[in-house]
């Protein structure tokens, strides 16, 4: 039998039940030495159970696992790394407080009698960082480090047991495309020493790009599993949801609404020293306007400028009157809403319940006589806006905390209509949504400028903006560097000017 | 399949259930404690010594309202025992005025102390923590200066019938806890001023995006504190029969206590009134009970820890198991 023909993990029929809900249904699994296998799956699919049992956090319901030829039921994680698996969280296990050699040597340092050698750590977490080439300091504190830099520090630690076996749950959600390319150098090298790699990743350019097998699993079922060659990112999608997705992207609305009445906001020299110089646009009803640009580029903090959250020099105006928010409150009357960028962070109180986060942006609209909340306003607004985006739970008092990140960035859409707003700003609409709830709030986006509001959309991802807005601005080092609308919204058009090489 | 929420019995249906989940467990706590002061000692369960606990927990009771607001928002005001000294020397110095300008002018000076830590904890953005413990010195401190460290006296019949007479057959003290306790629960409960207080101590950002004055509620919510403890001080002044520069000294662990055994979590945006209330009750009926029982002092202290540390242990674990 040939290397690559030989299995190294494998699973068959295992199955995991967390009380009466069954997580996974009959997972299969072959990994190889020395191939990317990619596992690919909607959030709630059930790829992180599946990773759980691999590295021993939970023991399977049924089901058999061998690693090397020998069965394989790890009790633990340390029995998992000793086995020869290695695990890179997706959520970030470093301690700020402590170096980056300390991290990547925690719970195996080089230590006598209890006392651990100093000079010994650094040295081996030296070379360990040299050999992976990875762009980071052993001695600098990793509170110090940017997000992306601790990211690749993790995977470091993650590799610094010998593994035959290298988990990785989507390790480039936060790194930019170079520090990714990085890390795609070190699959390489990992791959070339005959190390198997489990991949997890939403990232399906990057997917088709590194894997070497691709399994699809849905609902908790193995679905099947692919080589890279034999498929396509279509296919690869259709089999993901279970569904085909001719349109992922609903068609604009013939013909092109809205462009031809008069502005609804109007943005002339918006300025705030350091973050962005004399932005100036306009709006109109039912119109999709998109805002590109880089991290860094200055798009979300000319929206939290326009929503009252950040001062700035310049002129804002509604339906042609001059206005100046002071704060959220302001810009809230002022009929403007704001779908912030992330959802746990600014969007909502995780710990209250679903009609509580529905209603927190349109209070006053439910204030009775003498302050009192009117409860039997609030529920029917919020029962009314579940069932129009279709969010998915059986009632209004589930806290927000349990809901699926798709179903949570739906409510943060429903809290926003609910103020009824005339302009609609997203910041990031579909981050850490999965493919098919991705699809649904398209779906609102479009419905709602159909309606007449008018939507302001950050993103960053490209094929996103071009497939919804009618017009996009593209910023750059804090400026927009070009407006473009009809046939010169091309992928290469945007991303020049983006980028600068365009002006 | 998406399942239809049931707009209103979804939540009728469960109340029950979810309000013995809720309180179930603290409820359990202070029907035991009495079960067992009951079998140690018959007086216990009387009318009179029932009235009794009632009086003596009034001022916790009160204060731990005002705390309760505040720990929702996800802060702590230290402060609180030291503004019912200053409360209880500004009445008795004040009653010189007469009864209702001495009353006034008393949850005047709660107001303020309050709105100071408001103010400090908002606008110069300083964690409530170190502002309330530089204000716990600072008040405690102005006590003193008007008498020179000495007690004032109170002789005025008004202030002391708060702590001593009756109103329909019940003392008015029990009274003052009654309605302000159906005045902070409806606040809390029923209005938007309450909806606002959840949603910044469950998440100030959220809270911030939302609209949410959060520096105004901020404010607010430790004026309210304030106001709570001076009444709290005009209570403790009247079953003294005077204002002494030494009262209320730790009753802000007390009223924390007394919240976080009712179930608030100190990270904020989580707790109740009924939740606070029976927290003060169940102190009170150990107090009582221990004292009744002639427990030295020291040992009542190591018992009071113990009983806040388990209680809280199985209401954390009882809202794991939940999650």
């Amino acid at each position: 039998m040939s290397e690559a023909d030989r299995t190294v993990l494998s699973m068959r029929d295992v199955k995991k039940n967390f009380g009466p809900v069954a997580a996974l249904k009959n997972m299969r699994l072959e990994v190889r030495p020395g191939r990317v296998h990619t596992i690919l799956g909607e959030n709630g699919a059930g790829k992180s159970t599946l990773m759980k049992i691999l590295v021993g956090v939970h023991p399977p319901t049924e089901g058999r696992m061998e690693l090397d030829g020998q069965p394989y039921l790890p009790q633990n994680p340390t029995e998992a790394s000793q086995r020869g698996l290695a695990i890179v969280f997706q959520e970030l296990s470093l301690c700020n407080n402590l170096s980056v050699a300390e991290n990547i040597m925690a719970t195996h340092e080089p230590a006598r009698y209890g006392f651990i050698n100093d000079r010994k750590l650094r040295q081996q977490a030296a070379e360990l960082v040299a050999n992976l080439g990875l762009p980071v300091n052993v001695d600098a504190k990793v509170g110090q480090l940017s997000i992306a830099q601790r990211q690749l520090v993790e995977i470091a630690k993650g590799l610094s047991h010998p593994a035959k076996v290298l988990i990785l749950d989507e390790p480039t959600s936060s790194l930019s495309d170079s520090e990714a390319e990085i890390l795609f150098g070190i699959i390489a090298r990992l791959k070339a020493r005959g190390t198997a790699i489990i991949y997890i990743s939403h990232r399906m350019e990057e997917i088709m790009r590194l894997s070497d097998d691709i399994t699809v699993i849905r609902d908790g079922e193995y679905v099947t599993t692919r080589a890279r060659e034999d498929t396509t990112i279509e296919e690869l999608i259709a089999l993901m949801v279970g569904r085909r997705m001719d349109e992922i992207y609903p068609p604009a609305l013939e013909p092109l609404p809205g462009l031809s009445t008069a502005p609804v906001l109007q943005v002339s020299g918006l300025t705030r020293a350091g973050e962005f110089d004399d932005v100036t646009f306009d709006l109109c009803p039912g119109e999709i306007h998109g805002f590109f640009g880089l991290v860094g580029s200055g798009r979300s903090e000319v929206m939290s400028a326009l929503f009252g959250m950040r001062e700035a020099q310049g002129e804002i105006r509604v339906d042609g009157r001059a206005v100046r928010f002071r704060n959220a409150a302001d810009a809230i009357k002022a009929g403007i809403g704001f779908v912030t960028e992330n959802r746990k962070e600014e969007g909502l109180v995780l710990g209250a319940a679903l009609r509580t986060n529905i209603s927190a942006a349109a209070i006053p609209a439910f204030t009775g006589r003498a302050g009192f909340m009117n409860f039997g306003a609030e529920r029917r607004a919020a029962l009314a806006e579940v069932q129009r985006l279709a969010i998915r739970t059986n009632s209004l008092d589930t806290l927000a905390g349990t809901l699926s990140g798709g179903n949570q960035q739906k409510v943060v859409l429903a809290k926003w209509l609910l103020t009824r707003p005339r302009v609609l700003i997203l910041d990031e609409p579909t981050r850490g949504v999965d493919v098919g709830a991705k699809f649904e709030i398209y779906r609102i986006i479009r419905q709602l400028a159909s309606e007449g509001t008018a939507i302001l959309m950050v993103s960053s991802e490209l094929p996103e903006v071009l497939g919804l807005a009618d017009r996009v601005s593209i910023m750059a080092g804090g400026r927009i560097t070009a407006t473009v609308a009809g046939t010169d919204l091309t992928p290469e058009r945007v991303m020049a000017y983006a980028t600068g090489t365009l002006k | 399949m998406t399942q239809t929420p049931d707009p209103i019995t979804a939540s009728q249906g469960h109340r029950l259930r979810a309000l013995m989940l809720q309180y179930g467990g603290i409820l359990l706590a202070l029907v035991l404690l009495c079960v067992i002061f009951t079998a140690l000692n018959g007086r216990f369960m009387t009318v009179a010594n029932l009235t009794n606990i009632l009086q003596q927990v009034a001022v916790v009771a009160i204060a731990a309202f005002g705390m309760t607001w505040v720990i929702l928002l996800g802060e702590i005001d230290l402060s609180i025992g030291s503004i019912i000294a200053v409360a209880g020397m500004v009445g008795a110095l004040a009653l010189g005025f007469g009864f209702v300008p001495a009353l006034l002018l008393t949850l005047a000076a709660g107001a303020l102390m309050g709105a100071i830590n408001g103010v400090l904890t908002a606008k110069l953005m300083l964690p409530s923590f170190i502002v309330t413990v530089a204000t716990m010195g600072i008040y405690r401190g102005l006590v003193s200066l008007p008498t020179n460290g000495a007690p004032a006296m109170i002789a005025d019949p008004a202030w002391l019938a708060i702590g001593a007479g009756t109103f329909l057959g019940l003392p008015i003290i029990i009274w003052i806890v009654l309605v302000l306790f159906v005045f902070n629960h409806i606040l809390l409960s029923r209005t938007t001023f309450g909806r606002r207080t959840y949603l910044t101590g469950g998440n100030r950002e959220a809270a911030l995006y939302s609209g949410i004055k959060v520096d105004r509620l901020k404010i607010a919510i430790f004026t309210l504190s304030g106001v709570m403890a001076a009444v709290a001080g005009i209570l403790l002044s009247s079953r003294l029969y005077s204002a002494q520069t030494n009262a209320g000294m730790s009753y802000e662990l007390d009223a924390i206590a007394a919240a976080v055994l009712g179930g608030t979590s100190l990270a904020g945006g989580v707790g109740t009134m009924v939740g606070t209330l029976i927290g003060a009750l169940i102190i009170g009926v150990m107090n009582n009970g221990m004292n009744m029982l002639s427990v030295p002092y020291f040992y009542q202290l190591i018992v009071k820890g113990l009983v806040i540390l388990i209680a809280v242990w199985l209401d954390v674990r009882a809202k794991q198991r939940r999650a």
